[in-house]
């Protein structure tokens, strides 16, 4: 049994009267590929944010790698649900930012790509670096860290070699063709150097094709990187072909947990994607 | 050899820069004009740089600068007037002892002290603006665009207030403002001529900011504006690396506002309105926003055209008996802003865009006018 990574314990959003994410339980293995799957508006980019640190949970707690990472303890009548350890403490929270979050050690990519359009792709795999530079600002500005600059730039150049978007290094983000923007946000996510990587959606937009191209890269960078990967996604035939283990959210609630095969023969997941026939 | 003829290349200019420079120190009495359109060019070009690099490089929308520029040039200017002329300033409210007895203490320092104070004075006023950054920036950078914008707008007519209010009379002299500020001091006992003073500090300025730029942390100041959401993501603190240019530019402001008070000979804090925030800002923005040589030459051109090229509009023009109607003081301000807004519609982006200036490209449009040119005949 392999250690966990990740864990979420009864995490709920509530976004006012909206439930987004309900009592969410999930523990992501090292070294595996865990996915979260569900039909639109199931709440997988809100349990992402929560775990990221973008939103804060109205209740539960978050633990990545023997660190709290969130925790929102409840009031009233949320008390009821959330059975965590700290039960018996007062009510606390305990808040980081996505910044803290990604410097310990867990990255993410965008469902809609968020690159930094106007600069360039090495630009781009350099900046997720910066989180982890030692020297300060003045010390940078003098130059006085050479060594560490070298470093980046190399680390830089090395990424982008291993992900094969280096005859592209001068060019701006932007004029990527869409695959290799999807790409490059990967590689930017691994700059910053994480145990845990988090694709939110990572083929969207793509072909038959280039999905099965994505599964591939995926393994590979998983090997490579010795990383432990966790992925939202809609195209079954990619979380069926990688997944080591699939959670499935229907309306905040997680209805199945299991393997592929499992996972695709729950009678509750076949209702949630297919809908109820009528009688 | 590309690269070591961009060098030479730049080198040859500023080398003729200098020696221009030199020239117009020797016979500036002829040239009266010419050098106060360039001293005042050259120090709106170091604010437009460092607004340049809080509203081009970090995406921070701030309308504080001016505030900043009277910090520094408040606290430059009472450091640096002579002691003898402290009654004559202060002469309806008295002198606060304390800035007497500091003056008494610089007046009998050894020479080397006296020579070097007025750029210690320019520091001081930068770092306390830098300080008052830092404890602002506290609030006001949780806000964001048009929000930050007002409020840093607001912290500027705040700062006004305060040095102009009574309460403050025996320090900043209330609404009587300072005069009798000596004016740029020589370099290197006099080898370097006052006039180049201005000229030396910005340039030490400007390449401070652009090396910065330059750094991974100005890469993180481009991430920032790029998408704030991603840039958190990729492990970017944003609070610090905000608040880092904010200061610094906050710093660099009020070294302008120093040499700005050298430059003025007197202040009041009606100087630095609102109004004076917008005119850098037209700076910014015609230059090209992100674009720190774009600010520089719109810096000296904006100067240039406006307190130069387009006096005679000031002055009535008679075609025989004939007088031109419109021809009086202000009418220059008219055919400003229209020239500003031709230019505006020209270059959407401002003169430079976002990118900076390279003799490669230069010569590359040369090169090509050349060839159409040649083509056509």
């Amino acid at each position: 049994m392999s250690t966990i990574l990740l864990k979420t314990e009864h995490v709920t959003m509530q976004f006012g009267g909206v439930v987004a994410v309900d009592d969410l339980n999930i523990e992501i293995p090292e070294g595996k590929i865990t996915a979260l799957i569900g039909p639109n508006g199931a709440g997988k980019t809100t349990a992402f944010n929560v775990i990221t640190g973008g939103y804060q949970a109205t209740n539960g707690r978050v633990t990545f790698d023997g660190h709290v990472i969130g925790e929102n303890y409840p009031r009233s009548k949320m008390k009821k649900i959330y059975n965590g350890t700290y039960k018996t403490l007062n009510e606390h929270q305990v808040i980081n930012t996505p910044d803290k979050i990604t410097r310990l050690g867990m990255a993410r990519t965008f469902q809609n790509i968020r690159l930094f359009k106007d600069l360039t792709v090495f630009e781009n795999v350099l900046i997720a670096m910066h989180g982890h530079i030692k020297a300060g600002m003045l010390r940078s500005t003098f130059k006085l860290n050479k060594e560490e600059e070298l470093m980046m730039n190399q680390e830089a150049d090395k990424l982008l070699h291993s992900v094969n978007l280096h005859m592209h290094r001068d060019e701006k983000s932007s004029s990527l063709p869409y695959g290799m923007q999807r790409k490059l946000e990967i590689a930017r996510a691994l700059a910053t150097g994480p145990k845990l990587l988090l694709l939110d959606e990572p083929a969207a937009g793509m072909n038959p094709k280039e999905t099965e191209e994505l599964a591939l890269f995926i393994q590979e960078i998983k090997e490579t990187f010795s990383l432990t990967v966790f992925l939202i996604e809609h195209h079954m035939d990619l979380v069926m072909d990688i997944s080591d283990k699939i959670y499935v959210l229907d309306y905040g609630k997680t209805i199945a947990l299991g393997t592929a095969n499992e996972v695709q023969n729950d009678p509750a997941v076949i209702r949630a994607y297919l809908g109820v026939e009528e009688a | 050899m590309r690269i070591k003829r961009n060098t030479l290349l730049t080198t040859t200019v500023f080398a003729l820069l200098v020696v221009f420079l030199y020239w117009l120190s020797a016979n500036r009495m002829q040239n009266g004009m010419l050098v106060s359109v360039l001293q005042k060019g050259v120090i709106f070009a170091l604010v437009a740089v460092s607004m340049n690099l809080l509203n081009g490089f970090t995406g921070l929308f701030s309308l504080g600068q001016a505030g900043f520029m009277s910090i520094g040039a408040y606290t430059t200017a009472i450091l640096i007037i002579p002691v003898k002329s402290l009654d004559g300033v202060y002469y309806m409210n008295g002198v606060h002892p304390g800035i007497r007895a500091l003056k008494m203490v610089v007046a009998d320092s050894p020479a080397f002290v006296q020579s070097i104070f007025p750029f210690v004075a320019l520091l001081l006023g930068g770092l306390l603006a830098a300080g008052i950054a830092a404890i602002v920036g506290v609030a006001v950078l949780r806000l964001k665009s048009d929000y930050l914008a007002i409020a840093t707008l607001g912290l500027s007519e705040i700062v006004r207030a305060i040095f102009s209010s009574p309460q403050f009379d025996q320090i900043t002299n209330g609404s009587y403002g300072l005069n009798k500020i000596p004016t740029f001091p020589e370099m290197a006992w006099g080898l370097i001529p006052s006039l180049l003073t201005p000229f030396i500090v910005v340039g030490f300025c400007v390449v401070f900011i652009l090396l910065l730029i330059n750094s991974s942390y100005g890469r993180a100041f481009k991430a920032i504006r790029e998408d704030e959401i991603a840039a958190e993501a990729m492990g970017i603190n944003l609070y610090k690396h905000k608040s880092m240019s904010f200061v610094v530019s906050s710093f660099f402001s009020a070294v302008a506002g120093g040499l700005l008070a050298m430059y003025m000979r007197s202040i009041e804090a009606k100087t630095f309105s609102i109004t004076m925030t917008y005119d850098i800002l037209l700076i910014v923005v015609i230059g090209g926003i992100g674009s720190v040589t774009g600010s520089i030459l719109s810096a000296f051109l904006v100067t240039i055209a406006k307190e130069w090229w387009l006096r005679f509009f000031d002055q009535p023009l008679f075609f025989g008996g004939w007088q031109v109607p419109l021809f009086r003081t202000g009418f220059r301000m008219v055919i400003f802003s229209i020239l500003l807004m031709v230019v505006v519609l020209i270059y959407r982006k401002g003169l430079m865009g976002s990118t900076e200036f390279s003799w490669d490209r230069l010569i590359g449009r040369f090169r090509r006018t050349k060839n159409s040119e040649g083509g056509a005949a």
